[in-house]
């Protein structure tokens, strides 16, 4: 049962937007992260996935640019309650990384440049739901944003898209990220409104 | 520091307001139930019209934990849907639900010993103060220093409190757009200069908190790593609008 705030009338998302509950619409586009802004450079970049058997596949900037590209416009929910519409993004879809790459994992953990980590079923990754972007609104990724390149998970909550990705460790058994480890929900789905652990 | 078992929606009701600038308030809430927090948690805050619409949005703990009894202090946003109305329409006796605390990484506990920094910018401070008053609280001795930025001087909150002061903190203004006519630095954004005045030597290891809007927190970050603060001892939050 919801209790009433006496007096709140609220603003109606616009016609057409479809919400998670709990979100609001935002025009601009919020950053949120635990520390600084890592700064890494194309040179340095280095991508690595890394199977539960300990074999590596890694790709570089100019290895990354070279595979074919797609352009998602998608929606993004932030846990913080913010909710941003047709978003358009540039990068390679997980499914082209994962092809050839030998594995049984059923879960991911995601390694970003500055040590942040978050977990994630494998499937959540594939079948074109997931990216590694690196171009947001037709130009390079800003380093508040993830720049160079981060993961791009939309139908999760935002702290799942891992900015400045630099590795997915392919597992057998689920490790809770960062947030995860500090009682976010270890799915994360914002339509079922799974912010914190329990939800 | 995991919440035990799932976090519920408790109710809030207000029981009193405070003033602190032209344009914050800090609201009294009562919330039976409540568990408690730590130093840099915040809340979420649901409010629910008569015809079942809602929204929410986080807002940081103000006081120190004081049993059921908590305070956050809510910056208006000039036509935002929350926070005019937690500061105008919200009277005493009203309700909101609350559901918290949330987050475990932008604290500040009583037992650490280190060094802090405190880095504020407008109603960033909020948070940070929550820090301070917790080591009010328990007596702590742990050495801090709390540098912070406004506009001008009717735009700082809590001005009696910092004011009087505490034993080992150490506060200093940075006025971006007017100073007080006697205050000795000119007015100008957070520089590198500022920090090493009034911050700590990046050597002493102490702990950095940032808290403000993302251009700020953005540019206080990469000044102390400029500095030589390693980046795992700078925790940030940023509320607050990107501008782009
Ligand atoms: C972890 C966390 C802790 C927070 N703690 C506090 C706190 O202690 N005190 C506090 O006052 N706020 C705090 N905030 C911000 C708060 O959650 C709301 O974003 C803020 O009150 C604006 O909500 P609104 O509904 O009034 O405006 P909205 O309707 O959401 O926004 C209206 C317009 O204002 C812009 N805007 C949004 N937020 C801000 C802002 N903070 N300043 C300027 N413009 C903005 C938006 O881009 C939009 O264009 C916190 C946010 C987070 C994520």
């Amino acid at each position: 049962m919801a209790i009433i705030s006496r007096g709140f009338h609220g603003r109606r998302p616009a016609p057409g937007r479809d919400l998670p509950p709990g979100q609001y619409e935002v025009h601009d586009f919020p950053v949120l992260s635990a520390g600084p802004t890592p700064r890494v450079t194309h040179e340095d970049w280095k991508f690595t996935l890394r199977t539960e058997t300990g074999t590596e596949h890694t790709w570089d900037w100019a290895r990354l640019m070279e595979m074919p590209g797609e352009s998602p416009t998608v929606d993004l929910h932030c846990v913080t309650k913010w909710s941003k519409f047709g978003t358009r993004w540039e990068g390679v879809s997980l499914d082209l990384l994962m092809e050839g790459v030998e594995t049984a994992a059923e879960f991911a953990l995601v390694h970003s440049y500055g040590g942040y980590t978050t977990d994630l079923p494998l499937e959540d990754l594939l079948d074109g739901k997931a990216w590694i972007a690196h171009r947001y609104d037709g130009e390079e990724l800003a380093p508040e944003h993830g720049g160079p390149a981060r993961l791009l998970v939309p139908h999760l909550y935002l702290w799942k898209s891992a900015k400045w990705v630099r590795g997915i460790d392919l597992l057998l058994d689920d490790e809770p990220g960062f947030w995860e480890g500090l009682g976010y929900h270890s799915y994360g789905d914002p339509w079922r409104e799974q912010r914190y652990q329990g939800d | 520091m995991p919440p035990p078992g799932r976090l519920r929606w408790l109710v809030a009701e207000l029981v009193g307001r405070r003033t602190e600038s032209r344009t914050a308030r800090t609201l009294v809430f009562d919330v039976p139930g409540w568990p408690g927090h730590l130093a840099g948690q915040h809340v979420d805050v649901r409010l629910t019209a008569e015809d079942g619409y809602s929204t929410q949005r986080s807002y940081s703990l103000a006081s120190a934990p004081d049993g059921q009894r908590v305070e956050l202090t809510v910056q208006r946003v000039p036509d935002g849907e929350v926070s005019p109305y937690l500061m105008d329409d919200l009277e005493p006796g009203h309700l909101v639900e609350l559901r918290g605390p949330v987050g475990g990484w932008f604290v500040w506990r009583p037992e650490q010993r280190e060094h802090v920094l405190l880095v504020a910018g407008g109603s960033g401070l909020v948070p940070l103060m929550s820090m301070v008053r917790v080591r009010g609280a328990v007596d702590g001795r742990a050495p801090f220093r709390l540098l912070y930025s406004v506009r001008e001087p009717d735009d700082r909150l809590y001005v009696p409190e910092l004011l009087r002061g505490a034993p080992g903190l150490g506060t200093a203004y940075l006025y971006t757009r007017a100073a007080p006519p006697e205050h000795p630095r000119p007015v100008g954004r957070l520089s590198a200069d500022d920090l090493v005045r009034s911050g700590w030597p990046a050597d002493l290891r102490p702990m950095c908190y940032v808290c403000g809007p993302t251009g700020f927190v953005e540019a206080a970050a990469s000044l102390l790593t400029g500095l030589g603060h390693a980046p795992e001892r700078i925790r940030t939050e940023r509320f607050g609008p990107s501008g782009g």
